[in-house]
This record gives C-alpha cells, structure tokens and sequence, in this order.
C-alpha cells in the first residue's frame, strides 16, 4: 500500500462512535418504516394496468433506486462521519496530504463500473419496454394495424411480432386530447372518435399515434407507461398492452397554455366483449350522425334551390 | 513604507507583509458608483443587484407555494400562475445565479490572481449595465403583460399565434440584454485570468475558484450565441414573417428545443461549477489541510464542461426522435456523473484527517455537499431514458434540478457570502445568525423538495395551477408549501445579517480565516489599487506560505522589518 493511503487510513478508530452511528440509521430506518405508510409517498412510477412497458420501467425504475441509495447513504455516511470525527479538538494536528493518485483512480474506475452496471441493465430492461408484444390469446381480435393518418418526423413505429394491434390516432389540441380509432379504409370521416375518454380492450395491444395540431402537448398516463410528447410537424409513438380492467388517468405534461392543468386524459379498459359492444354502439351512432347529416344537408340544398328559383322566378319582368 | 527598504542587507529574504496603501483619491458619492469601472466595485453592485432579483424571484416562488398548498385552490388564477412560474425560473436563472456568479467573480478573481484589476474594466461596466437593463426590461414587463410560456418558452405556445402580448418580447430582449453582457465578461474573465496572474502563479498554482471561472467562461462563450440565435429567429418568426419554428409552413418546434437545450444544458454547470469552484476554497480552509488531488479537481472542472456540452438533448427524451440518439444522450449524460463524483470524493477526502472548524462557510460547505450529493443521484434516475419516459416534466424533476441547483450554486453562495463578506466590507458577519440560518435554509430547503420526489413519483405534472387531491398530492404539496416558508425564513435572516454587519460586525483584519489565497494578502475591504506589491506566487496555497515566511523570520529580531 502507498505510503499516503496508510496515511490517510490511519487514524484510532472509534467502535464506540461507528455503533452509535449505525444505530442511529436503523432507528430512523424503522421510523420511517413504521410511520411510513402515513406519510411517506410512492417511491416508485406506477405500473397498476399490469402494461409491460410501465412494468418494465418500474422495475428498472427500482434498480436504479436501489442503487442510487447505497450511493447516497454511503457516500453521505461517509461525509457525515467525516465531518463528525474529524472536527477541530485541542491537539488534533490536520494531515498535510496533498492526494493519493491511486485512490483517485480507484473511485473513478469504481463510479464508471457502477455506470456500466447501470447501463447494462437498462439495456437488458429495454426490449420489455420498447417492444410491444402480441395480443393476449383473449383479448380482442384486430386484423391488422391500420393507419388513417400521414406520418411526418423522424421516430418510427414499433408494432406486434404479427404486426396485429389496435391503432388509435392520438391529437392534442388546447386543451382537450382527441382519439380517432384508425379502420384503414382511406376515409378519415366514418372513424369512431372520442374526446378526453379512451375506450379500449384488455390484453390487446394498442399502438397509439401523437400528433398535434396548435402547440406541443405530451401525452401521459403514468399506470400505462411513460410520455411522449405531441409536436406539430412530428408524429411520435407509443403503445401498452393493460392486463387489468380500469380506468387510469392521466394529463397533458408539456405547458400547453392556461388551461394546461386541465387536459385530462382517462383510458378505460374494458373486458373485449363490451369494448365491442362499445364500439358498435360508436360506430352506430356516427353513421347516423353521418347520414343525419347528410340529410339536411340535402334538405338545405332543396330549400336554397327552392328560394333561388323563387328569386329568378320574381327577378322575370 | 515599502516592506523591505530598512533592510540594505542584500542577503535577507524580502518579507512579505500584508501592506497596501491608496494610491488613487477614493471616489465619493453615489454618481461615482454609476461610472466606477472598479472591479470591486461593480462585483459589489453585482451582488447587491442580484439579490435584489433573488427576493423577487423567492416572492414568485412561494406565490406559487401558497397556489399549491391546497388542492383546487383558486387562490391565483391560471393565467397570472403561468407568469409567475415563467418569472421564477427567469428571474432565478439570469438575474440572480447568473449575476451572482458574475459579482463574485468580478470581486475576487483579480484579488486571487493577484491583479490589480481585470482585463477590459470599461467592458466590465458595461456587462454590468445590460444586465441591469436587462432585468429592468423583463420586471417591467409584470407591469404590462407578462410571458407565460415558461423559462424556456417552447415554440410554438412562444410564437405570435399563442403568445400574441408583449410578455415573450420582453423575455427575449431580456435574453439579448443579458446575453451580451454575460458574454462579453466570459471573455473579460477568461482574459484576466490567462494574462494577469501574479509572477509564479502558473497554471498549476492558480487557485481552484479561477480554474471554474476559466471553464464556465469558456462554458458561457460557447453556448451564449446559440441561446442569441435562437430567439433572435423566434423574433423574426413573430414579428418578421418568418417560419423557423412554425410547423405548418415547413419550420420545426423541435429546433427550438435543440437549440434552447444547447445553451440550456451548459447553462446548469455555468450555474454550478463557480458553486464547485467556492466550496474547493472553502473547504482546505476549514480542514485546515491541503484540497487532496488539486489536479484532479481541476481536469474535473474540465471534464464536466465538456461533457456538459454534449448532452443537452437528455432534456428532450420524450421528443419524437430516432432511437439512437436516446442511448447517445443517456450513456453521455451518465459520463458526467464520473467527474463529478471524483469532485465529490476528493472534496471529503479534503476533510478526511483534517480538524475541521464548524464556522458558518463551513456549514454551508457541508450542506452543499449532501443536497448536491442526492442531486447527482437523482440525475442518474432522469438520465435514464426510459425512466425519464416517467419523471420527465414532473414535481421529480423539479425536485432533481432543485437539489443540484440550490445545493449545487446557492448554497455554495450563501458559503462564499459568509466567506467573503469580511473581505469586502471589512466587517465579520454573525455567526450566530449564520448558524440559525444555515439550519432554517437546510431544513427549509429538504421539506420543501424531498417531499416533490413523492409528489412527481404519485402523478403530478410541473406547471400546474391546479390539481385534484389524489394519491395524498395534497398532503405532499401542504408540507412542501411550509418548507418554502422556512427556507424564505433562513433566506432573510442572512438578509439582515448582512445589514447589521455592515455597521456593527466585528472589525475582520486582513485575513480573518487564515486562508489560503492572495486575496487575504490586502486590507479588507482592499483599496483601489488592490496590491501594493504583489507577492512571489510558490504554490496553491501562497498565503500559507507567506505566514510561514513571516513566523520564520520574525523569529531573528534584528530581521523585523521596520515601519510595521
């Protein structure tokens, strides 16, 4: 050992203090326990829907949790003894050291190591969180995915293995989010829409497109992975694949304006067989919007022929 | 009166004595203040100015606390709370930190260095005026109209069509203003530093403070003129014609977020590295002991700076982007946290075997390092991407950048206050209130933001004016609203500490702190001139060396220089 490392570790080490310090820790670790659930928060992002991709981040979320804390109270544990140990008493002469190469090596290679371990483990975590998988065997039968909308922007979209997921169309606009279920029929007008509320199945996955039309948005349910900003000139992608039936919340995170604060978003899962009855129910009641529509637009048509006539009949002298 | 004159022996060693006279009539009078050119001076106006900005920006932020205290509160409205979070951001950024740095620096680099002033004094004036002008122009707008698209107004909710007042100009002539003032005293700095150090002081020697101001000047010169050119096209796009960011006519928002984050980025360690640089003065001084591994802290400061410059698009991870660029910024940001945690070791390795002395820069050393600490630990969580995906543009964040900014730069100014104050005004600062306040302003500062981890972690998004009271959010805001309170407590108790010092502190001396840099080899405060003569630098620590001179040579009588 170097002459300046048996310098800087020789010192009369006081057991006495080392067990009053680490007693100390563990009270205050069983009074947090113990009050914990009081006051304590959520330490963790949250993952309730059963969607692997929020799984995913959470446990790899906990990892580095875990990791940052030895960081944290080991490198605080060290400046706290520091400070106590060392603090001016009559005699105490301060060691003229100037440093130690080798011990400045060695904590450089240890905080790259500690990197490399998370970085490995962030890899190994990203295919879960990335990668939508297939449907679940019970959940709602999709074709294929379809896209009713022209993509622009750099990112791309993952889809399932089969290349089958239910495709929704998601647009922020001040302040409201508004969902277009893509059919991929050419006609962007007879698609079932729905403002604020997603209706979708459970166990299938959903690919979500996020667009937006006026200023950046970002659009975020915590139980159903992370966010993912609506840009205009951009289309961003997203997907989740909710094992539990429920309704998750979430709003816009990126200040979009005054009413920021207010853009919901409310995804509900339900079981395949009502989500279908649900979007029969939609898709019913557009096309006969549609065609309500489309009647008194004929209507108005015949009553505006009617008063031209009538004008060109009393313009004759 | 020079030191060594009584001394016609040619073989005694000249002895260094802390001796310095005005050679210039003193300037009286407030108008000399408005045409000084006097580093000192201008570094105290600095000062002065900046924490002026700092209790306007403090009353921004507990506004916005006492907003959020309750659940649906409908205390202020939406429009007035997204000024309000604009302002604090702004106002805690370019007018306080910014100009924070920028006194102290203005004070004491040339003191450190041993000069008698910086570079381009005339220029230093006028860095210090354009920030003036520029935090008049930006307050003035709370007058009228203020911005509220937030302190990095994103395009397009800052372009004409969804920010049609007056509000956005004002910030962005304020980033101009405040742009070419900053720039100009990087260079400045940069400048003195490189060409007035004492004869001796090479760059192995020059103190670890000039060594930050070197680098974030460096920092400053690289990423002020992009921050320039950016909102320069965000002028011309809302009153010009133009389309840089406008989507529909073929322009990119996301540009506006590249550019911003490329001077934004850079923008955190010019925020933290002159913090870094104080707390590696602070520090030996207390131990009592060498900084362990000068060279090291040093390359760090290098290190940091460089790799800070190549990671700003972490801000950006939830940005449509190619998939590549997410794992380049995630493994550049992790890269960072190498030089800083060697910063971190060597800093207690500082303390470690030394006697330490609890004075109240010595408080706020120490709780500089623990804050920071839990704030490099945050930074990797974020740094993370897919779990950036979660804590991105939440209370989390909020929490991580405010645990490395305030612990990172404000406690370490509140240090160099306490550290430097007797310099300045030849007067000590209370320690008494020193200690109380470090407490309040600690306590203060984890009960307000520990608990946000929490609060980001249950759901809650930054830049609310509102939410509804689930998953205990309340219970999270109420207690962070009353850690603000303290912490503001603590805050003004350093406020009126200061005011009665000026007039009824104890008389400093010289060199209260028996420390280790050639700012302490003049009077306090130092006359115009700075040095009468300025010593023969022979390591970091010359004052050390000049006090062992001194008490060796004191020891043989006949030696005493004459006339002390």
């Amino acid at each position: 050992m170097p002459r300046v490392v048996r310098d800087l570790l020789r010192f009369p080490v006081q057991r006495r203090f080392l067990v009053a310090a680490s007693l100390s820790l563990l009270a205050l670790a069983v009074l947090a326990l113990a009050a914990g659930p009081a006051v304590a928060g959520p330490i963790a992002p949250d993952d309730s829907s059963g969607s692997p991709n929020a799984e995913g981040i959470r446990q790899l979320y906990l990892i580095i949790f875990a990791l940052g804390m030895i960081i944290f109270f080991g490198v605080g544990g060290l400046l706290a003894y520091t400070l106590i140990r060392f603090r001016a008493k009559k005699g105490a002469v301060p060691a003229q050291i100037h440093g130690s190469t080798r011990m400045e090596v060695t904590w450089t290679v240890g905080a790259a190591l500690l990197l490399v371990v998370i970085a490995v483990v962030t890899f190994a975590k990203l295919g879960q969180i990335n990668d939508p998988p297939n449907s679940g065997p019970d959940g709602f039968p999709v074709t294929k995915s379809a896209a009713s909308f022209p993509a622009t922007g750099g990112a791309k979209q993952r889809l399932p293995p089969d290349g089958k997921s239910l495709s929704i169309d998601v647009n922020g606009q001040q302040y409201i989010w508004r969902y277009t279920y893509e059919d991929g029929d050419g006609n962007n007008l007879n698609n079932v829409f729905s403002y604020q509320q997603m209706v979708v199945p459970a166990n299938t996955t959903v690919t979500l497109q996020i667009r937006s039309q006026d200023v950046a948005h970002s659009w975020w349910i915590p139980s159903l992975g992370g966010k993912f900003d609506a840009i205009p000139g951009s289309t961003n992608y997203t997907w989740f694949k909710a094992s539990r039936v429920g309704t998750y919340t979430g709003q816009c995170a990126e200040l979009c304006g005054r009413n920021h604060a207010n853009m919901t978003a409310q995804v509900v899962v339900l079981p395949p067989a009502q989500y279908a009855t649900w979007f029969a129910r939609q898709k019913a009641a557009i096309r006969a919007a549609d065609l309500g529509a489309a009647a008194s637009r004929a209507a108005l048509l015949r009553e505006q022929k009617a008063l031209l006539r009538g004008v060109q009949a009393s313009a004759t002298p | 009166m020079a030191t060594t004159q009584s001394a016609p022996d040619t073989t005694a060693t000249p002895v260094p004595q802390i001796v310095a006279h005005d050679v210039q009539r003193e300037q009286r009078g407030w108008v000399s203040w408005l045409t000084t050119t006097d580093h000192k001076r201008i570094g105290i106006m600095y000062v002065v100015a900046s924490w002026v900005f700092f209790m306007v920006g403090g009353v921004e932020a507990l506004l916005m606390r006492l907003q959020l205290a309750q659940a649906d509160n409908t205390l202020i409205s939406p429009q007035t709370y997204n000024a309000l979070l604009t302002l604090h951001g702004t106002t805690m950024v370019f007018l306080f930190l910014m100009p924070m740095i920028a006194g102290f620096a203005n004070y004491l680099v040339p003191l450190m260095i041993g000069a008698r002033d910086m570079a381009f004094p005339r220029l230093n004036a006028l860095s210090f005026w354009l920030f003036i002008a520029g935090g008049a122009v930006f307050c003035g707008s709370i007058l009228f109209s203020p911005p509220e698209c937030g302190w990095t107004c994103y395009a397009p909710l800052s372009e004409k069509a969804y920010s049609p007042t007056g509000g956005v100009d004002a910030w962005i002539f304020m980033v101009h203003l405040l742009g070419i003032g900053s720039f100009v005293g990087a260079l400045n700095i940069f400048v003195t530093i490189a060409n007035m150090r004492a004869p001796g002081m090479g760059w192995g020697r020059l103190p670890l403070y000039c060594w930050a101001m070197l680098t974030q000047s460096i920092l400053l010169i690289i990423s002020l003129p992009v921050i320039a050119g950016a909102v320069t096209l965000l002028l011309t796009d809302r009153h010009f014609g133009t389309h840089f960011y406008d989507a529909t006519n073929g322009g990119s928002p996301i540009l506006w977020q590249h550019l911003f984050w490329f001077f934004g980025h850079p923008e955190v360690y010019i925020l933290v590295l002159p913090g870094f640089g104080i707390i590696s003065e602070v520090l030996p001084v207390f131990a009592r002991k060498p900084i362990f591994g000068y060279k090291a802290i040093a390359a760090a400061t290098l290190g940091i700076a460089f790799i800070g410059s190549l990671v700003w698009a972490h801000h950006m991870f939830s940005v449509p982007m190619p998939y590549f660029v997410l794992v380049f910024f995630t493994l550049a940001t992790y890269l960072v946290a190498i030089p800083t945690g060697v910063k971190i070791f060597n800093w207690i390795f500082t303390l470690w075997r030394g006697t330490i002395e609890f004075t109240t820069p010595m408080y706020f050393a120490a709780g500089f390092l623990g804050t920071f600490l839990l704030g490099g630990v945050t930074g990797i969580f974020v740094a993370t991407f897919p779990v950036d995906w979660q804590l991105h543009d939440t209370y989390f964040v909020v929490a991580h950048f405010h645990y490395t900014i305030v612990g990172g730069a404000v406690l370490a100014f509140f240090a160099g206050i306490y550290y430097w104050f007797p310099k300045m005004t030849g007067r000590m600062l209370s320690e008494r209130m020193g200690k109380t306040s470090f407490w309040l302003i600690l306590v203060g500062f984890w009960v307000t933001f520990l608990i946000q981890h929490s609060a980001g972690l249950a759901g809650m998004p930054r830049r609310v004016y509102e939410y509804a009271d689930v998953n205990h959010l309340e219970t999270y805001n109420l207690i962070s609203t009353i850690g603000s309170f303290i912490l503001a407590a603590g805050v003004l108790l350093t406020g009126y500490n200061v005011v009665r010092s000026l007039k009824k502190g104890a008389v400093a001396g010289p060199d209260p702190w028996k420390a280790n840099t050639l700012e302490w080899f003049t009077t306090s405060p130092p006359p115009v001139n700075n040095f009468d003569t300025v010593p023969r630098v022979r390591s970091v620590e010359p004052m050390k060396d000049i006090r062992r001179q001194i008490e060796r040579q004191s020891r043989t009588p006949e030696q005493t220089p004459a006339g002390v």
